[in-house]
């Protein structure tokens, strides 16, 4: 999704681009760590979420 | 900034809500599914792979033999820590179901702001429909939703294969969308049928003390819940983000309209 927004930066505005990357980025980091970040104490706790949502488990 | 700051506010209220719809959903549906699976996990996999953690899963999925593996994939570790059953295992999933939730609001209003705006019911629903068919349905078709106790690949690759699945689909569908050269539609095409054709990780064996009922009921559950949730959740941003846009200047021929036609 990254590679999307980066693709459509030729019609987004230098000053927007920045932010819109940053909320992304900020986005996947959320998800990464939520669903695939390989700590026990993680997967655990977001264990039903991550049942729920089909990532990738165990 | 303050654009980043009003995504921000956008996809917190965004998917605080949303979030919160999904664990009351997941409590009827998806939850007391996988609490079943897991007696049935349980009860087939003591003899082994209680001590594989997530951190080993290379050096165990190769070492343990296949029917064990099948067996006890899941697993609780005595020294991890882990959310008790009942209340606080809902609290946990409900703060993990809204941290994803905040997280997937800002890549779909970052991903929709950059291809011309995102602004009204309508415009997000069609986002947030987007959205389900790239992030749940086609890493779906090939990695079905997973049950615990059910057998599956080495878990990197797996998650390696999910990810490049999105970002294709994800590229597939603006392509699809926001060009019109039928060369073009061709590529997006590609795009979209390439992971499947390459094809996802799959187990040594599909055996599973899990029944097939089960899981199908599941896979249906995990469907319908994430198809609410992302509508939901789109529609949601598409209000907040169309109310809220203190402080930006409004661009001269602003994006959103050239997106309306």
């Amino acid at each position: 999704m990254v590679t999307k927004t980066a693709a459509a930066t030729a019609s987004v505005p230098a000053s927007k681009f920045i932010p819109l990357s940053m909320s992304a980025f900020l986005g996947l980091f959320i998800v990464g760590f939520v669903g695939f970040s390989h700590m026990e104490a993680v997967h655990n706790a977001a264990h039903d979420t991550r049942h729920s949502l089909a990532f990738p488990c165990h | 900034m303050l654009l980043f700051r009003n995504i921000v506010f956008t996809a917190v209220i965004a998917g605080l809500l949303s979030g919160l719809l999904m664990t009351v959903m997941q409590s009827f549906s998806t939850v007391p599914l996988i609490l079943q699976a897991e007696t049935y996990e349980n009860a087939g996999g003591e003899e082994a792979g209680h001590s594989h953690a997530h951190d080993a899963a290379p050096v165990a999925g190769t070492a343990a033999p296949t029917a064990a593996l099948a067996a006890a994939d899941h697993h609780h570790d005595d020294e991890a820590w882990a959310p008790a059953d009942g209340f606080e295992r809902l609290f946990y999933t409900s703060g993990a179901n809204i941290l994803s939730a905040i997280g997937f609001g800002l890549l779909l209003i970052a991903v929709a702001e950059a291809l011309g705006g995102l602004g009204g019911w309508r415009n997000g629903l069609m986002f947030g429909i987007a959205g389900f068919l790239t992030v749940s349905l086609a890493p779906g078709l090939g990695l079905p939703p997973e049950l615990p106790g059910m057998p599956a690949a080495e878990l990197g690759p797996r998650q390696v294969w999910w990810m490049s699945t999105v970002v294709c689909t994800a590229l597939g569908l603006a392509l699809l969308a926001y060009t019109r050269s039928a060369l073009l539609a061709a590529v997006a095409i590609l795009l979209l049928i390439a992971p499947h054709i390459i094809g996802a990780p799959l187990p040594p064996t599909h055996d599973t003390a899990v029944p097939m009922e089960l899981h199908a009921r599941f896979v249906n559950a995990v469907y319908a819940t994430n198809l609410v949730f992302w509508a939901v959740l789109g529609v949601i941003a598409g209000l907040v983000r169309e109310k809220f846009r203190a402080g930006e200047v409004e661009v001269a021929g602003s994006n959103r309209e050239l997106a309306a036609h």
